[in-house]
Order: structure tokens, then C-alpha cells, then sequence
């Protein structure tokens, strides 16, 4: 599990290197081909005990909901624009890291002492808001920071409670981690791993790294949207913590291959791994660009319940972190079988 | 020309939701594998006949995929709740009657409303009539899709079914593949699969064609009941041949090459200029290098309700248009 340094690197949509620097670190010598496409996907190739009958692809997005800086006030104040989606209501009083440097700032707003009442009631939008980096004013802001400079949450790893963890951009290290723990172990067979660009803005990167790849079949590797409280009616909620992997259904970018869905579910039924249905069918996932690409293929997505995601602090459960990991060990040799 | 009432029933009461399109597939095949040179089925679903020539590459595409409703949840006296499968309106579910896959049938209801516009398909569920959770999971599992229960009926002008869309269109290309003279140009029919989640099937299929041209054949909406949104599209006003929707503007040579044929074989047509929606053309047109597109389009009342209604006469009028453009583009 690479979950401390992963979660701890800055990779806003866009500004991916610092994450894929790490993971090439991380998992260079354990793959036989690997390389950094043109629009930074990197792609890498893993060599199992068997030769595959299917080109298989394991994907994972590198890549996390952040800011852009767009100007600064007179007073050295910036302000930002939001990269992928992000909920205003989640940005008042968090701490942040601008730009290469990492200058840290806290995002700041109008104290509520001298907040008109019905201000009390509405929610800050985005351009009321604005980070504070302790500049005296625009000329010592512009000292360290441009126009177009990246922010991401300055958010520390901790495991808590029960086997829990929490840190921020769980969407999707989560996914990142868990495809360089496959790659780092022996591989059942030969496959194909892609780390994403771009997914939170649109799934940019998938559309290239498919084309490329020419995958028969592809998993997509995921932290996705989990609220479970008690009050909430079964059907509408998406996900559980300490369930096991969630398998997509359908989502806005995909409905998923019922065949190779039901395969993997009968094969987490047989080994007795935790798994669940992801039971919404709102947002959508690198899988969108990847089964349309060329010709087509048949993805899966399995995903990790992940707690808060696109905010300063999501929490996860080690137990499914290791329950997806198990699926998609049992999954590969199997879904390997067949006509392609 | 007459209508075939007989395999339009056929296709419209087949079942075949986005993503599971095998049923539907298996008849189509049936149907046209004895008029064409090979077929296959590629990796999302999508059927492609091919009838080889020499001439120009045309991709004919019909969507054989239907709206639906997939099962997410199954509550503990056996109800069942589901999420939408393309275009599917809480209004018009209400009391429907849904047919499953392996025949067993359900009512749409809702838990109580105060306010019907205001309904929404997460306050809404399924009875199969089932008591508990146990007996619903012998018949239904989450992640089944489930569509509306047809019943198809037509008079000597009208018929009037559910699933007009697209299998109307499945028809049209059914019907002129049947029909076809001796013609050099290479056809490929493709059957798609999920239109209604986003063009998806006939974008992969016009990948791995790379055609010349493309037509796709699918119903469009109406202008010509009480008090209905200003569209100069109605029933037994003909075929309909596409200017333009959300996903297109139809390539000049192919829209022109329709209505001089139409013209030239006294076809009844109307001019389509639609301001929303899409078609697969709306993906042909833009795969690889592009691709000149256009559409004939069945116009149909209560598209995504259960009692789609079109003309027999412009339904047989887009054979008519569709084979003598396959026969005569060069």
C-alpha cells in the first residue's frame, strides 16, 4: 500500500508529474515496458506467469479535484477557480499548497461577525472566497506565486478509528495504489497497466491511452461516492464502508457488460471476497472513454467505498482496500479465459 | 408496397434494453442473414450485415437497443426499486406494466405523492407481487433492466405500441435490405446497441467500418397534436428526411441526394429540422476523418411513452426513400 505518499503529492487535473514521478519510482523495476505517453498517461506493461489470450488493461486515474489560481487582489489575496467538482460549501477555512513551491495558504471568507443575517444562510459561492498566503500585498504575492498556479488541499495521511484511513485525494490514489501493488507482485499474466490523466475534468486521458492500448478488455480501478447514513432507505445508498469492492451497474458514462459483471460477481461469490453493488447511477468514470474507443471493448469498474471524496479529507476502509485488491487478483486469471 | 404487421409486432414486443440486446439481436439475425454476405456481432453488441459491392461504403445504422429500467434495490418485502436506462419519464412509468428478461412481469407505483409533478423515480418501485424479499430474488436480481410491457395494436392508417423507437427503424432497414435490387455499393446494415445511453454502439461500429457515407434510421418527434410545440412534422405527411437535431447537421450531398431521389420516385417526404435530440449519425458523422451523414426519420407521436404512434404509409414511404438511396447513390 503506497497510500501515505500517494495522498501526500499534489496531482490536480492537469499536473499529474509529480504523482506519476513517484509511482515510475515506485514500480520501474518491477514491469517490463513503461513509458509516459504525450498527454502524461503512463503506460506499462507487465509481463505474468502466463501468456494472456485477451489484452487486458488495469486503469486507474492519477489524477484529484483541486484549485487554479486566476488572479491576485491588491491586498496579495488570490483567487481561484475550481479543477473537476468540488463542493463550495466544503472550501471555507481549509489549508492549501500553491504552485511548485507548495506556498501554504488557508482559504478565507468574510468572518461571520461581520456577515449580514441573511448572509448566515446562503452559502459562500467561490468567488467570495479567496487564499491567504501572508502576503502584504499583490507585489509580495506575485513574488511567489502566477496566474494559473495549482492548489491542492494540504491535507495530512492518518489511519483512525477502526482500520480506517483518512487523507485526501483517495479519488482515485486508492485505484493508484492498489494497481502498483499488482504490478509489484506476481502477476498471474501478462497485462497491461495505464495510470490516467485528467479523469476529474472530463476522462481525457483514457480516450488516448485506449486508443493506444487496443485492450480487449479492460478493469477500471476507482474510489467512488459512499453515504450511508442511518436514516437513508437502502436504495439510495450507493455504497458501504467495510462491504468489499463496489461493482457499477451503470453510470453516466457507462452501462456496464452484464456478462463480465456477472463473471465477476460469481467469482467473488465463490472465493468468498466481500463485494457490493454501487447502487447510483450518477457520475461515470474513465470505463466511459474506454469501452468506446475504436472498436470497443468490456470493462468492469470496482471501486472502493471512499467516504467525503472530492473534498479536503475522504476516509476509506483497509479492509476494502484489501477486499478489492483480492477481487482483482481472481479476477484476472479468469476473466483471461474465453472467447475475446 | 404493404406493411409487414406481422414483423413489426415482431420486433417491437422483443425485448432488448441498452446493454442487453441479445433477444432482439437473435431475431434480427434471423431475419437478415439470408439477404447478406456475412455478419458479425463486435465486441459491444452491435449487429453489422454486410452486403459486399464494389461501389461506394455505406453504413446504415438502426437502433435495435430500447429504454428501460435497471433494478437497484430489493426491499424486504420484495420491492423493487430502480434507476433509469436512457430517457425514461417518472409520469409516464407511473402505472405502467414491465417485463423482465425471463417474462416475469411488474407495476410500476409510487410511494404516496402530494404533488404528481414533483414525482421522482427514486420514490417510485416495482410489484411483481411478490411477499418478501426471498421470492422477488428468485425472479429479479439487482442489475436486471426491465421495459415497458408492450401491446401492439394498428388500424388501416395508424400502429401504436411501445418501442416504436428505434425498432420502427430496425424495420425500415430490415424491410429495404428484403427489398434490394441488384445495387454495387458495399452495405453494411449495423443493428446498434445503446443509442439511448449515448450513441455508443454506432460509434464503434462506424469505427470499424469506415464508411463513405451514413444514414441512420430512427423515429423523430411530432408538431401535429393540440396545442403541441411549433414542429413541421406530422403523421401520413410522409418519410422524413433529416436537416438537422442536438447530435447533427446532416452533410448537404447526402440530404440533397435524398430529396432528388424522393422527388424522382414520387416519395412523400417532409423536410425534419429538430431542435433537440440525436441520432447515430450524430456519431458516424465525426468518427475518424468524418464521415458524410444523413437521416430518414420516422415521425412518431409519444416517442418514450408506451403508445408510440406512426403512419403506416410514411412508415412504408422510408422503405421506399432508404432502398432507392442505396440502389442509386454512386
Amino acid at each position: 500500500m503506497f497510500l501515505k505518499n500517494l495522498t501526500e503529492k499534489s496531482g490536480v487535473s492537469g499536473n499529474e508529474k509529480e504523482v506519476r514521478d513517484y509511482i515510475i519510482y515506485e514500480i520501474k523495476d518491477y514491469v517490463d515496458d513503461i513509458y509516459t505517453d504525450r498527454i502524461g498517461n503512463l503506460i506499462v506493461f507487465k509481463k505474468g506467469k502466463n501468456k494472456a489470450n485477451k489484452r487486458i488493461m488495469v486503469t486507474a486515474h492519477m489524477d484529484e479535484v483541486g484549485l487554479m489560481i486566476k488572479e491576485i487582489d491588491s491586498a496579495g489575496l488570490l483567487k481561484f477557480i475550481p479543477v473537476g467538482g468540488i463542493d463550495p460549501r466544503v472550501l471555507v477555512s481549509k489549508t492549501v499548497e500553491v504552485g511548485k513551491d507548495k506556498i501554504v495558504g488557508v482559504i478565507g471568507a468574510k468572518p461571520i461577525h461581520l456577515q449580514k443575517k441573511n448572509e448566515w444562510s446562503k452559502v459562500l459561492g467561490i468567488d467570495e472566497l479567496y487564499i491567504d498566503i501572508g502576503a502584504k500585498d499583490k507585489e509580495d504575492a506575485e513574488k511567489k506565486i502566477n496566474i494559473g498556479d495549482y492548489v491542492s488541499f494540504l491535507t495530512k495521511y492518518e489511519e483512525i478509528g477502526n482500520e480506517m484511513i483518512k487523507a485526501k485525494a483517495l479519488d482515485n490514489r486508492v485505484g493508484c495504489s492498489i494497481l502498483m501493488d499488482l504490478l509489484k507482485s506476481h502477476s498471474p499474466l501478462d497485462f497491461y497497466g495505464v495510470f490516467t490523466v485528467m479523469e476529474e475534468v472530463g476522462l481525457i486521458g483514457a480516450g488516448p491511452a485506449t486508443f493506444k492500448v487496443e485492450p480487449d478488455l479492460a478493469i477500471i480501478l476507482e474510489g467512488t461516492v459512499c453515504y450511508e447514513m442511518p436514516d437513508l432507505e437502502s436504495h439510495l445508498t450507493p455504497t458501504k464502508v467495510g462491504e468489499g469492492p463496489a461493482i457499477s451497474l451503470a453510470d453516466r458514462t457507462t452501462v456496464y457488460d452484464r456478462k463480465l459483471r456477472d463473471k465477476v460477481v460469481e467469482i467473488a461469490k465463490d472465493s468468498k471476497i466481500k463485494w457490493q453493488y454501487r447502487k447510483t447511477s450518477m457520475g461515470g468514470n474513465d470505463s466511459g472513454k474506454i469501452h468506446t474507443t475504436k472498436s470497443g471493448c468490456s470493462t468492469v469498474t470496482l471501486s472502493v467505498p471512499t467516504r467525503y471524496i472530492h473534498s479536503p479529507v475522504s476516509v476509506i476502509s483497509k479492509e476494502d482496500y484489501d477486499s478489492t485488491y483480492k477481487l482483482l487478483n481472481a479476477i484476472l486469471p479468469e476473466i483471461d479465459k474465453g472467447e475475446k | 408496397m404493404k406493411l409487414n404487421a406481422e414483423l413489426l409486432k415482431k420486433l417491437v414486443t422483443a425485448y432488448g434494453p441498452a446493454s442487453n440486446e441479445e433477444i432482439i439481436r437473435d431475431i434480427i439475425i434471423n431475419e437478415v442473414k439470408n439477404h447478406v454476405d456475412e455478419y458479425k456481432v463486435d465486441s459491444l453488441g452491435n449487429l453489422i450485415a454486410h452486403k459486399k459491392g464494389n461501389g461506394k461504403k455505406i453504413m446504415i445504422s438502426a437502433h435495435m437497443d430500447q429504454i428501460g429500467l435497471m433494478v437497484t434495490d430489493i426491499d424486504k418485502d420484495g420491492f423493487i426499486r430502480f434507476g433509469n436506462i436512457g430517457g425514461i419519464s417518472p409520469s409516464i412509468s407511473l402505472s405502467q406494466k414491465v417485463l423482465f428478461e425471463n417474462g416475469t412481469v411488474g407495476a410500476i407505483f409510487s410511494e404516496p405523492v402530494d404533488d404528481l409533478s414533483k414525482l421522482k423515480l427514486e420514490n417510485m418501485y416495482i410489484d411483481i407481487g411478490a411477499r418478501n424479499k426471498e421470492e422477488a430474488e428468485e425472479k429479479v436480481n439487482i442489475g436486471d433492466i426491465c421495459i415497458y410491457y408492450s401491446s401492439f395494436i394498428d388500424n388501416e392508417h395508424v400502429v401504436f405500441t411501445s418501442y416504436l423507437d428505434d425498432r420502427v427503424g430496425c424495420y425500415v432497414a430490415i424491410e429495404a435490405l428484403k427489398n434490394l435490387s441488384k445495387t454495387d455499393n458495399d452495405l453494411y446494415f449495423v443493428f446498434s446497441v445503446q443509442e439511448e445511453v449515448g450513441l455508443r454502439g454506432a460509434k464503434t461500429a462506424a469505427y470499424s467500418i469506415d464508411p463513405d457515407f451514413g444514414i441512420a434510421i430512427d423515429v423523430t418527434a411530432h408538431g401535429d397534436t393540440p396545442k403541441a410545440k411549433r414542429f413541421a412534422i406530422g403523421l401520413h405527411k410522409g418519410t422524413a428526411i433529416k436537416v438537422k437535431d442536438n447530435s447533427i447537421i446532416t452533410h448537404p450531398t447526402v440530404r440533397n441526394n435524398l430529396v432528388e431521389l424522393a422527388k424522382k420516385h414520387e416519395i412523400k417526404y417532409q423536410m425534419e429540422v429538430l431542435e433537440f435530440g440525436g441520432t447515430d449519425s450524430g456519431a458516424i458523422h465525426t468518427t475518424k476523418e468524418g464521415v458524410p451523414s444523413g437521416v430518414i426519420s420516422i415521425p412518431t407521436r409519444y416517442v418514450h411513452s408506451t403508445v408510440e404512434m406512426a403512419s403506416k404509409d410514411d412508415i412504408i414511404e422510408s422503405v421506399r426513400l432508404l432502398k432507392a438511396y442505396l440502389e442509386e447513390n454512386k
